[in-house]
């Protein structure tokens, strides 16, 4: 069947932009989280003092779950959870 | 099918509903505002111990216990109702409010003092996380579908009155202590501090009054009746992968981003002003004063706007520009507040002190200048190595600077109320009834109390770290928010929900 206006084209092309881009939020979990550590690690050894300790102790406690929601949300997008999003509470 | 309530009574949700939330988010920011007027009373630094339970106080209050609190109130406001747990919330915040202000010093009671504000914190950073979720869900179900995103946009308004309300407050108590200021400030520091507390009370008393005279929610009454409660809210929110994905999506895609911007609207730049710029205490204020002033209608605007054309682009089109034109605009603060192309008028100087300590020597004067700004200048010479440092702090404005900054404030808490006016009735709209107040209340939490609170401290300690570049600290809210707006871009829809009677 021809599609004039090209829509259907342009939502296969949408949902596989969503799926391939999933990849690229679990990356970004680790990453963010090995970075936040490594920094962590740096700062409390140029300045050993509790104030810093707690502060970056803080920042990763509570970036931790949240990275690793980014990756269930990468994961939920590659598995093309997103291509199609509920349109009523029946759908949920 | 929505019932639209009738025109008087949405009027009156939306003003029981707001005058709670503002009196809230008002008892939140004194704290935060007064943090170090608090900390000689409470956490002196010389005790270890208290200085911890400071930093403590500082971070768990703000970013962790705000999502727990949406967790537990969320559950609550979906098990017992909209109405009955965000009057709660009103009691746990005014009540703890104003105990802060009746625990005696550190000098009095010693350790307990630190502790029992600490918990105080604590207890408001509970109920600030199930407040807003309460509020907006509540206006949301009485309002028609068509206005959805114009009368939840009232709600919007109350965080940045919240602000604009503590910061009058504490500005009229600082001066109203003593005919002198300057005996004025003292006695505020002493114990005027505590009135701002005393006076929430009152707010609160008057809030409650206001909360106990509303009815449930019409949604949740009829869902109710119906037998339709959720069981386990908590479980159906996030232990079932189609609700769950949905939250993922709000936060990634939408408060994440709002929070950043937000908080570096209203609360990074007030720092930067001060802390970069080194503006007088006062002026700083003013400054952000005036910019909410003006920008504060801009909530209502683009929340009704939404109504017409969606929700989505408003959002993304004001975290778009936030990130693109953050660091010309900071740009524009140290420009405007630098001594350089300044004339000064030499014969106004003032000195103020001249004393040695050790190898220095730091005279302290006031200059004044041609244009009518007054800096003060601190000069540092050592004579072991012949080194000369010069800062220039407490600067007091010439009336052109002080208007540019109120503009350019006014720029960025614009883009404020594009990302967070409408942001109610889309998160509204996109869970069902059941479990509305805890699926929304979680996201919203995290992005704004965890990206979005932290962005002070991340944003200063980045210039710590990146000591060479001032605007290193705008980093990190561009980077989350060109996340935030590429997931939102490809991710979520524009649908405007006719119908959250489901």
């Amino acid at each position: 069947m021809i599609d004039p206006s090209g829509t259907h084209a342009k939502i296969t092309v949408m949902n596989a932009i969503k799926k391939w881009l999933g990849l690229v939020w679990m990356a970004l979990g680790p990453i963010a989280i090995y970075y936040m550590i490594r920094t962590a690690a740096e700062e409390i050894a140029a300045k050993p003092v509790i104030d810093t300790k707690i502060q970056w102790a803080v920042f990763i406690i509570v970036f931790l779950p949240i990275a690793i929601g980014l990756v269930i949300f990468g994961w939920y997008a590659f598995k093309n959870e997103y291509s199609q999003l509920p349109e009523s509470s029946e759908d949920i | 099918m929505n019932q639209p309530t009738e025109k008087k009574k949405i009027w009156q949700v939306i003003a029981a509903s707001s005058v709670g939330t503002l009196i809230e988010w008002y008892d939140f920011y004194i704290f935060g505002s007064l943090a170090t007027v608090i900390a000689n009373q409470f956490f002196p630094k010389t005790n270890p111990t208290a200085a911890l339970l400071s930093t403590l106080a500082t971070f768990a209050a703000g970013f962790i216990v705000r999502p727990f609190g949406a967790l537990v109130f969320g559950r609550l406001g979906d098990l017992i109702g909209r109405k009955y747990t965000f009057l709660l919330t009103l009691i746990i915040m005014g009540g703890s409010t104003f105990a802060i202000g009746l625990v005696p010093g550190y000098a009095t009671i010693g350790f307990a003092a630190p502790l029992i504000v600490l918990l105080l914190r604590l207890l408001q950073g509970l109920a600030l996380g199930g407040e807003y979720g309460g509020a907006a869900t509540y206006v949301a179900e009485h309002a028609p579908s068509h206005r959805r995103g114009y009368y939840t946009s009232w709600i919007q308004t109350t965080a940045t009155l919240g602000l604009f309300l503590s910061l009058g407050v504490i500005l009229a108590t600082r001066h109203m202590l003593a005919p002198d200021i300057d005996t004025s400030i003292q006695r505020f520091n002493d114990w005027g501090w505590r009135i701002p507390f005393w006076v929430s009370i009152l707010l609160v008393g008057v809030s409650i009054y206001i909360r106990l005279r509303m009815k449930e929610s019409p949604l949740f009454s009829k869902i109710k009746s119906e037998g339709k409660i959720s069981v386990n809210p908590l479980k159906e929110s996030f232990g079932h992968k189609t609700n769950l994905k949905m939250v993922l999506l709000a936060l990634f895609g939408a408060t994440m981003g709002q929070g950043v911007v937000w908080y570096t609207g209203q609360f990074y730049a007030q720092s930067f002003l001060e802390t970069v710029c080194r503006i007088d205490f006062d002026q700083s204020r003013t400054i952000l004063i005036w910019g909410i002033l003006f920008a504060t209608p801009f909530f209502i605007v683009f929340g009704g706007w939404s109504d017409k054309i969606g929700r989505k682009w408003i959002m993304l089109a004001g975290m778009l520009l936030a990130i693109s034109t953050y660091q010309f605009i900071f740009r524009q603060f140290m420009h405007i507040t630098d001594q350089a192309g300044r004339t000064e008028l030499v014969e106004q100087r003032k000195i103020l002190d001249n004393k040695t300590e050790g190898p220095l020597q730091i005279i302290t004067s006031d200059v004044h200048y041609s244009d009518g700004a007054v800096f003060r200048e601190v000069v540092t010479s050592n004579k072991e190595n012949g080194s000369t440092t010069t800062i220039y702090k407490d600067k007091k404005l010439d009336t052109g600077s002080y208007w540019k900054l109120v503009g350019w404030i006014f720029v960025l808490i614009l883009y404020v109320t594009m990302v967070y006016g409408p942001i109610a009735a889309f998160l509204v709209e996109l869970f069902p009834t059941r479990i509305r107040y805890t699926s929304m209340s979680l996201p919203y939490h995290i992005g704004n109390g965890v990206f979005g609170g932290l962005t002070p401290f991340i944003a200063t300690l980045l210039t710590t770290i990146y000591v060479d570049n001032k605007l290193s600290g705008l980093w990190y809210t561009i980077i989350v928010g060109l996340v935030c707006f590429i997931i939102g871009a490809i991710y979520i829809n524009n649908r405007i929900d006719p119908d959250v009677n489901d």
